[in-house]
Formats: structure tokens, C-alpha cells, sequence
């Protein structure tokens, strides 16, 4: 499969086998897996949710979640001294597999909020493996942890040691897991959607960091990840899972030109639709820049009662039919200002001027009572979290329903018909409105939030990451469904997205907000093809390119305040 | 996007996701509750258990063989006398009879088993007029001697220093002791659901001064605080009425826990999204709070009902036992407990101490044990999402 030789194979794994028996039956969360590492090389396992990605790994070291229990094959890891052993043998509460994690196998996870304990100082967190498998004396511990700091280049190491997790952002959490999984200089990493949880420039940073550990020390690496582009950045070998079982294995390069597997073209297919325009927008002229805007919005400002000022001077104009995008890390207030405009909010300073259907100008800011209550009947709000959204007592006909109830729009069995209507204009059976929200999956979730939103006939919608929380099939998907509504009922977007991917496939203009403020505005085409802000650059450069043999982050630019 | 033709449906999101659990999509939120709760064995024992406690309690003059003041100076501190369903190998349910001696030296009356006199028993025997539930003229009882009079006993859990039946007292004295708890839980819920419910929603100053108010009222503690208020009452006053305020006493504090749950609920649930949509929608306050904030946490609030309800119970116990609660004529665990204070009576009459102190830690248990079922079905979205 690759060039290279036995002598460098770490593990092999063969026909694992992992099941949860549960009340409803047997879940063979991985079934007939096989798979080999190689010193110095990345294999990238990906896959949906769902798809078995995690398990496989968590199965390595022995630590599968109750009830899950290893039912067949052998992971056979191999050392530099010749010898070798089947970690599926082991008792996973054994001495011989403690041995192993961390020492020999390292695991780095998705979440750096909850995979570093708070109570600790993070010297002590990354010495602890050392304590353990090595007991180095404190002095020589402390040394090897400041060596460790400055490899996962976290600056001023000889403080940073004594400092507490809080005290770290994500980014900078992510490296000191790194740091730990990196104490014993193990010859296998596992990382578990170690950037998913970050932001895309602070993900490139890691991927970047991860890649020159990895030909330091010369691990092996097994990367999970759902993010294709992130796959063709850094994998030598890829695995493509889906429900338990392999779909497709092979050298990244084939995977992406040559995929043999439906599955794998599909995937690849729907994040190289992302990659450009949508079909239906491709010839589409941005709508002028007339007098008449839908909305206008001028120095708005936001400062919450922490002082933190989420919001800052911020000017923007939408125009009827239009989308606007707004592109922002997380902190950036893109959320706070979206909600802002339906008063969730109150803005303290600043004029948010709004074209009611009958021509006359309300300024959304001092709106009150029944004004702002018609106008949030034309302004409406598709909500990131599919789950939370939506009132899980509640049945889909009520929640659909419950606008036209309040609006006095509608009742009995003309309410009935219109839910009906609005749920086939979605995509949903109307035969599911006496169903719950909990008997539907994520995407059809976010279908009955746009037949909420769309039920009082809005003229703009405000959509808040209104993809992220989806897999990455579906979003085109939503986004379709978006265009197609917006076709047929002449709508504006403001679509708020840290996915710079989904706001080009959808949007005909696009902000960047970055801490508080607006720093670009312009075509989609323009801001996606020669930003001009420093901060732009930087951001449009560390978004993994879905092509291994086009790698983008090697020649990415920072930001030098966003890396602060 | 390019079809999948061998594969389950992944990207096409069309598919009806699990179609064996048509019945669960269409499930309401109690639905889901109970087959949650189903699931825990042992609760579901509990709740039958704490029926059957219940209707004990309900049923209490029908199924008590003797008015529990009824004294028998015979059978003082009689012992216990098994319950025996066949005898000379037909059916005939009866109890061994009692002989008795007096030792004159001990001054005690002694109680030998008696086997060449058994005394018959026989169900729903006639006894004296009573009204059942207050409204349902009855002549009979479930259990009982026979032959009825002053010579014959049947003491199936003993009977005490006046010779009155245990097992009467006990059944009798659960009408007081469960429903105290009841009751108490009713008036804590009243009070914490408003209160906690204010806080939440108002919050700023109105909250602050309500959760300072119930933190000084959790510092205080509670036995001498209620031993306070206890004093306080009128020794003069009816049974009845001293019932309520004890009632009243042990649901001041109970309250708090209450009001605190229901704040944390309001404060929680006001930044979910939905229902911020529901505020975009248009809805009003007051209609959030009752269409959307109270269906979702009644179930948590009856679950932490139903673990009130014990402590309640302990409440009351404890104060009749140090003999501030409830007093004697009426009959309640507590003040049967307070017969058992000597050892005299304890070394002599075990049973005294036994027969209300198990009482107690089964309904007590069975209680607990139900309202962790509860509060574990909760929440029966958790497992969904």
C-alpha cells in the first residue's frame, strides 16, 4: 500500500470488532475494521457521526465507553526493540495496557475545555505521565515539561508552567495537550478531533504544529476528523468509515482523485460543491445598491454589562432579495449582532433602520410593544442548535404553527392546512405533524425551524450558523432548500456563518467581523478572491483546501493579532 | 450530490429514521416519561408499595381489627401472635392463644403460647357501626376474632402498656403520618413554586433578597427551630388544629429546596432558543412561562415532591417522638414511637419499638426509591437528543 517498510510499521490492526449491546439489540459500532500505522506517516480516519471513527481509536488503548466491549480481531503493536504485543489481549484495567497509554500511545481529544483539569497547574498535568511511567525526579520533570512548552510553542514557557487551565484559551489548551501527549515521547498519537472545536486559523496553527511534532519525533499519527478539507491538508493514508464498517482505505491522493467507493465520491462531492458558487447563484447579479435598502444599519453598538463591547460601530446594509453574509471566528459578536436585530439584544447606541412592507422606515432600536412585534413578524431567525430550538414537548404541528397562532393568522383547520403546506415546502412529510422533535434527525430539525420561520411570510431571515451543528451532506442540502425559498418568495438572508465554504456557496455579499467590528464588506467574489484586510488574508489562508495535491496551509499568512 | 445505491440512507436525509418507533415519534413528553421510568425496577416496585401504603391508610377502619384506643387491661404489653391459616390440616385461620400468669413477685403480667386454645379468626367479620372514608356506613370488618369479648385476643404485632392493639395503632397512625407529608409537601409546593418562580423570573434585587431570605432560613437548624415553634402552640388547642400547624412547621423549611429548583429551572430554561423564538414569535411573557417554561419542569418539580415527601414524614416523627409534634390521643408513628422511649418498655416490649420504626423505614425507603425513579425519568429527552 505504501513505500514503506515493516520496520516501520507501529501497529496493525486486523478485523477489529467492537459492539454495544443495549436494550434495543446489538450496535456493532465497529465492524471488521482493519487498518495499519506507519512511523512518520498520518493516517486520517473520517466519517460522519456516527460513524465508528472514535470508537476505533478509544478501542486501541482499551478505553471504549460502557457498554462497549472489543469482540474480535487484534491490534498488534509492534516496538523499535523487535518485540511486539496484541492490545487486544489485554485487561483493559490491567498493568500492561496502563503501561502503554501515554508511554508508548498518546491520545490528544476534541475537547480542550474538558480534557484538562482545572484544579491543576498544567506543569503538573503534563509531568504527571512522566511520574508515572518514568518517575523522573521533580527538578528533571520540570525541565522536560519547559522543553515540552516551547516545543508546542506556547510562549514564555517558565511562567506558562505554573499557570491554571482557565487561564489558556482553546487554542492554547489544545497545545498543552499536545504537550502532554508528547511527555514520553510516544511512538503512536492519536488525536481525536483535535481541531474541531476550534477556530479555523487556530486549527490551522495546530494542524501545523501536530505535522512538525510528527516529523521530529517520528510518530505515527491516527487523525479523526469529519473535515475533508483537513484530510487532504495532512493525511498520507486515508480511512473512510461509515456505520462501523471501512468504505474505502487507501493513500490520500487516490482517495480524493480516484475515490472507488459511492460513499467516499458523495463526501468529497458535497465539499467540493462548497467549494464554489452555487449553481443557481453563479450568473446572479448582486442587487444594486439602490435607495431603497431593506435594512440599513449605522454604528451599532453593543456593550454587555461585563464591559466587553460585542458589538462595535458596526454599519451594514441589506437589500431586498439579497444575502448577506457575515463571516466571523467565534468571539468575533457576529452571533450578538444578528440578534441585535431582532432585539434580542438591546444595542445601546446606533440606528437600525428598517423598510416595513408598506413602505414606511421603523428604526428597530427604540421599537416597542406592538411595533416591534409586527416587525419581528417580517424579520425572522433560524437558530444554529436544531435541538435546542426547538421545545421538545411540543408536537411539530404546534411549533410550526405557533407564529400563525400568535399572529392571528390562522386557526382550526386552516391552521392545520397551512402547517401542512409549510412542511411540504421544506421537504417533510405533513404526515409527521403529530410527531415530537425528538423523532426527527438534525437535518430534518433544522427544516422545521425554517417552516417556523418562514410561516409568517418574513422578508428577511436572520440565519444564525444555521448549518454548522449539520454533517457535511447536508449542508448543501439546507442551503439549497435556503436559495430555493428565497426564489420563491422573494426573501433577504443575513446569513451568519463561521464557514467561510457555506457563506461563498450562498451569498451575494459578504462582511467580516472580527472582535467587534466590521473590517471588510464587499461581493462575495471580491472578498473571497483578493481580500484586502490583513485579518481576511489570514482567515481565507488557513481554510484546508479539499485537495491533497493543492495544499493550502503550507503557504498560509497570520494574523498577528489573532494569534495573541 | 451522487446517489448511494447499496448504502443506508446517510446524506439523503428523507428517510424516516427508525420506523419501529413510529409509536415513540408521536410520544408526548409523559409518554416518554413513563416508559423511562418503567425501566427502573425498583422504583416501580416502590410506587406499588407506596399504593398499597396508601390505601392502607385510606382504608384504615375497615382493615384495623380494633378502634386504636381501645384498651384491655388482660393483655397489657401482650407479645405478638402469629397469624396460622390451617389447623388440624383444614382451613381455619386462627392465632395461638395466650395463657397468662401474673408473677406476683415482678408484678408483670407473663404470656405463654397457648396451642390447645387457639382463638379463631375470621374475615370481614361483624363488628360495631363505623362510616368508611366518612361517607360509607359499614358493619364489618377485614379481620378479626370470631368471637369478639374482653377474653379473647388477637394481637397480630402485640399490644401495649394498655393493652391496646399495635397493628390498629400502626394502621391508624400511617393515616396521620402519610398524609402529614402530603400535606406539608402541598403547602411547600405552594410556596416554593410562587416564590422560587418570582425569583426566577423578576430576578436583579427581588431575587437577590428571596435567595438571601432562604439561605438564612436553611442556616437555621431545624430541630430547635421547630421545637420553638412547637412550644408555641396552645396545649388547650384541638388535635385537628394542632395537626395543621405542625403541618405548617415542618413545611417552612422544606419549601426552600423547592423555590430554589424551580428558580434554577426558570433561570436555565428563559436562555434555551426555543424559547427566545417563542418571544420572537410574539408570544407574551406570562404565556412563555406557561406554555413553555412550566410543561418543562413539572416533571422534575413532582419528582422533588415525591423525595419531600419523606423528609416530611421524618419531620413529623421526630418532633411527636421528642414529644413537641403531635400528642397523644392521636395516633401517629411518631407518637407510637414515643410509647417505645423507655427500655423498660423496650427490653420488655420490643414490638413496641419495631412495629411503627418499620413502618416508617419502608414507606420512607419506598418513597425514595420511587422519587429516584421519577427524578431519573425526568428528563426523558436526554436519551433522545
Amino acid at each position: 500500500m505504501s513505500a514503506t517498510t515493516d520496520k516501520d510499521l507501529v501497529l496493525s490492526v486486523r478485523n477489529l470488532k467492537v459492539e454495544f449491546p443495549t436494550r434495543t439489540g446489538l450496535i456493532k459500532a465497529v465492524d471488521d475494521v482493519s487498518f495499519d500505522l506507519h512511523r512518520g506517516k498520518t493516517l486520517c480516519v473520517v466519517g460522519e457521526s456516527g460513524s465508528g471513527k472514535s470508537v476505533s481509536a478509544r478501542a486501541i488503548l482499551q478505553i471504549v465507553d460502557r457498554p462497549g466491549r472489543i469482540v474480535g480481531g487484534s491490534m498488534v503493536l509492534s516496538r523499535a526493540d523487535g518485540t511486539s504485543v496484541d492490545l487486544a489481549k489485554l485487561n483493559p484495567r490491567g498493568g500492561e495496557i496502563r503501561a502503554i497509554r501515554g508511554r508508548e500511545i498518546a491520545m490528544i481529544f476534541q475537547e480542550p475545555m474538558s480534557s484538562l483539569s482545572p484544579i491543576h497547574r498544567i506543569g503538573e498535568q503534563i509531568g504527571e505521565a512522566l511520574r508515572i511511567h518514568f518517575n523522573t525526579p521533580k527538578a528533571e520533570r520540570r525541565a522536560r515539561v519547559i522543553e515540552l512548552l516551547e516545543q508546542v510553542e506556547i510562549p514564555r514557557p517558565h511562567e506558562a508552567i505554573d499557570r491554571y487551565t482557565f487561564e489558556f484559551s482553546g487554542g492554547m489548551r489544545q497545545r498543552v495537550m499536545i504537550a502532554m501527549a508528547l511527555a514520553c515521547n510516544p511512538s503512536m498519537l492519536i488525536a481525536d478531533e483535535p481541531t474541531t472545536a476550534l477556530d479555523v486559523t487556530t486549527q490551522a496553527e495546530i494542524l501545523a504544529l501536530i505535522k512538525r511534532l510528527q516529523t521530529q519525533h517520528g510518530m505515527a499519527v491516527m487523525f479523526i476528523t469529519h473535515d475533508m478539507g483537513v484530510v487532504a491538508e495532512i493525511a498520507d493514508d486515508v480511512l473512510v468509515m461509515y456505520r462501523g464498517k471501512v468504505m474505502e482505505h487507501g493513500p490520500v491522493e487516490q482517495i480524493f482523485h480516484a475515490p472507488k467507493s459511492d460513499y467516499t465520491a458523495m463526501l468529497i462531492g458535497s465539499v467540493v460543491k462548497l467549494e464554489s458558487k452555487a449553481e443557481g447563484r453563479q450568473g446572479r447579479v448582486a442587487p444594486q445598491m439602490a435607495p431603497k435598502s431593506l435594512l440599513e444599519v449605522r454604528d451599532l453598538s453593543l456593550t454587555f454589562g461585563n464591559g466587553l463591547k460585542a458589538v462595535d460601530s458596526v454599519s451594514l446594509t441589506v437589500m431586498p432579495g439579497e444575502t448577506l453574509g457575515i463571516v466571523g471566528e467565534s468571539g468575533s459578536g457576529k452571533t450578538t449582532m444578528g440578534r441585535c436585530l431582532l432585539r434580542v439584544y438591546d444595542p445601546q447606541h446606533g440606528i437600525m433602520n428598517f423598510r416595513r412592507a408598506d413602505g414606511t422606515v421603523i428604526d428597530l432600536r427604540t421599537a416597542q410593544g406592538e411595533d416591534l412585534k409586527s416587525a419581528r413578524r417580517e424579520i425572522r431567525m433560524i437558530f444554529q442548535d436544531p435541538v435546542g430550538s426547538l421545545n421538545p414537548r411540543k408536537r411539530v404541528a404546534d411549533i410550526i404553527g405557533e407564529p400563525l397562532k400568535l399572529a392571528g393568522l390562522a386557526r382550526g383547520r386552516e391552521l392545520d392546512e397551512r402547517v401542512a403546506a409549510l412542511m411540504a415546502q421544506v421537504g417533510l412529510d405533513p404526515a409527521w405533524r403529530e410527531r415530537y422533535p425528538h423523532a426527527f434527525s438534525g437535518g430534518q430539525r433544522q427544516r422545521i425551524g425554517i417552516a417556523r420561520a418562514i410561516a409568517v411570510k418574513p422578508r428577511l431571515i436572520v440565519a444564525d450558523e444555521a448549518t454548522s451543528a449539520l454533517d457535511v451532506s447536508l449542508r448543501s442540502q439546507m442551503l439549497d432548500l435556503m436559495m430555493q425559498l428565497q426564489d420563491e418568495m422573494g426573501l433577504s438572508f443575513i446569513f451568519i456563518s463561521h464557514d467561510m465554504s457555506v457563506i461563498r456557496y450562498m451569498c451575494d455579499r459578504v462582511a467580516v467581523m472580527y472582535r467587534g467590528q466590521i473590517v471588510e464588506t464587499g461581493t462575495t467574489e471580491a472578498v473571497t478572491g483578493s481580500p484586502q484586510h490583513a485579518y481576511t488574508q489570514a482567515l481565507l489562508s488557513a481554510i484546508p483546501n479539499p485537495d491533497p495535491r493543492d495544499r493550502r496551509l503550507d503557504a498560509r499568512v497570520r494574523y498577528q493579532e489573532a494569534l495573541s | 450530490m451522487s446517489q448511494i445505491t447499496q448504502l443506508p440512507p446517510s446524506g439523503i436525509d428523507q428517510a424516516d429514521i427508525n420506523p419501529k418507533a413510529a409509536d415513540i415519534a408521536v410520544a408526548g413528553q409523559w409518554k416518554l416519561f413513563w416508559l423511562k421510568f418503567v425501566k427502573h425496577r425498583v422504583a416501580v416496585l416502590s410506587l406499588f408499595v407506596v399504593l398499597f401504603l396508601y390505601l392502607v391508610a385510606a382504608l384504615a377502619d375497615f382493615i384495623a381489627p380494633y378502634d386504636p384506643n381501645q384498651t384491655n387491661a388482660r393483655f397489657t404489653y401482650a407479645p405478638p401472635q402469629a397469624l396460622g391459616l390451617l389447623l388440624d390440616g383444614q382451613f381455619d385461620p386462627h392465632v395461638t392463644g395466650l395463657s397468662m400468669t401474673l408473677n406476683t413477685e415482678s408484678m408483670r403480667r407473663e404470656f405463654a403460647p397457648d396451642p390447645e386454645n387457639p382463638v379463631r379468626v375470621g374475615f370481614f367479620v361483624p363488628s360495631a357501626p363505623y362510616t368508611l372514608l366518612g361517607f360509607i356506613p359499614m358493619q364489618h370488618k377485614l379481620i378479626g376474632p370470631v368471637e369478639a369479648g374482653p377474653m379473647t385476643s388477637m394481637y397480630l404485632f402485640g399490644a401495649d402498656r394498655l393493652g391496646r392493639d399495635i397493628f390498629s395503632r400502626v394502621v391508624h397512625g400511617a393515616r396521620i403520618s402519610l398524609s402529614i407529608g402530603l400535606v406539608g409537601v402541598f403547602m411547600s409546593l405552594v410556596l416554593g413554586v410562587t416564590i422560587g418562580g418570582i425569583s426566577g423570573f423578576f430576578g436583579g434585587v427581588v431575587d437577590t433578597v428571596i435567595q438571601r431570605v432562604i439561605e438564612f432560613l436553611r442556616s437555621i437548624p431545624t430541630i430547635p427551630l421547630w421545637m420553638g415553634l412547637a412550644a408555641a402552640i396552645p396545649l388547650s388547642w384541638p388535635p385537628l388544629q394542632t395537626y395543621f400547624v405542625i403541618t405548617l412547621i415542618v413545611s417552612l423549611i422544606g419549601w426552600t429546596s423547592l423555590a430554589r429548583e424551580v428558580r434554577g429551572r426558570f433561570l436555565s430554561l428563559r436562555n434555551e432558543d426555543f424559547v427566545i423564538a417563542a418571544r420572537l414569535d410574539g408570544m407574551s411573557e406570562i404565556g412563555i412561562i406557561f406554555h413553555h417554561l412550566v410543561p418543562s419542569f413539572m416533571s422534575h418539580i413532582i419528582a422533588t415532591l415525591t423525595l419531600a415527601i419523606p423528609s416530611m414524614i421524618l419531620a413529623e416523627t421526630a418532633l411527636s417522638f421528642l414529644g413537641i409534634g403531635l400528642q397523644p390521643p392521636i395516633v401517629s408513628w411518631g407518637t407510637l414511637l414515643q410509647e417505645a422511649q423507655n427500655i423498660r418498655a423496650v427490653s420488655q416490649a420490643p414490638w413496641l419499638l419495631f412495629t411503627p420504626a418499620a413502618a416508617i423505614v419502608i414507606s420512607v425507603l419506598s418513597l425514595n426509591f420511587l422519587g429516584d425513579g421519577l427524578r431519573d425519568a425526568a428528563d426523558p429527552y436526554e436519551a433522545h437528543t
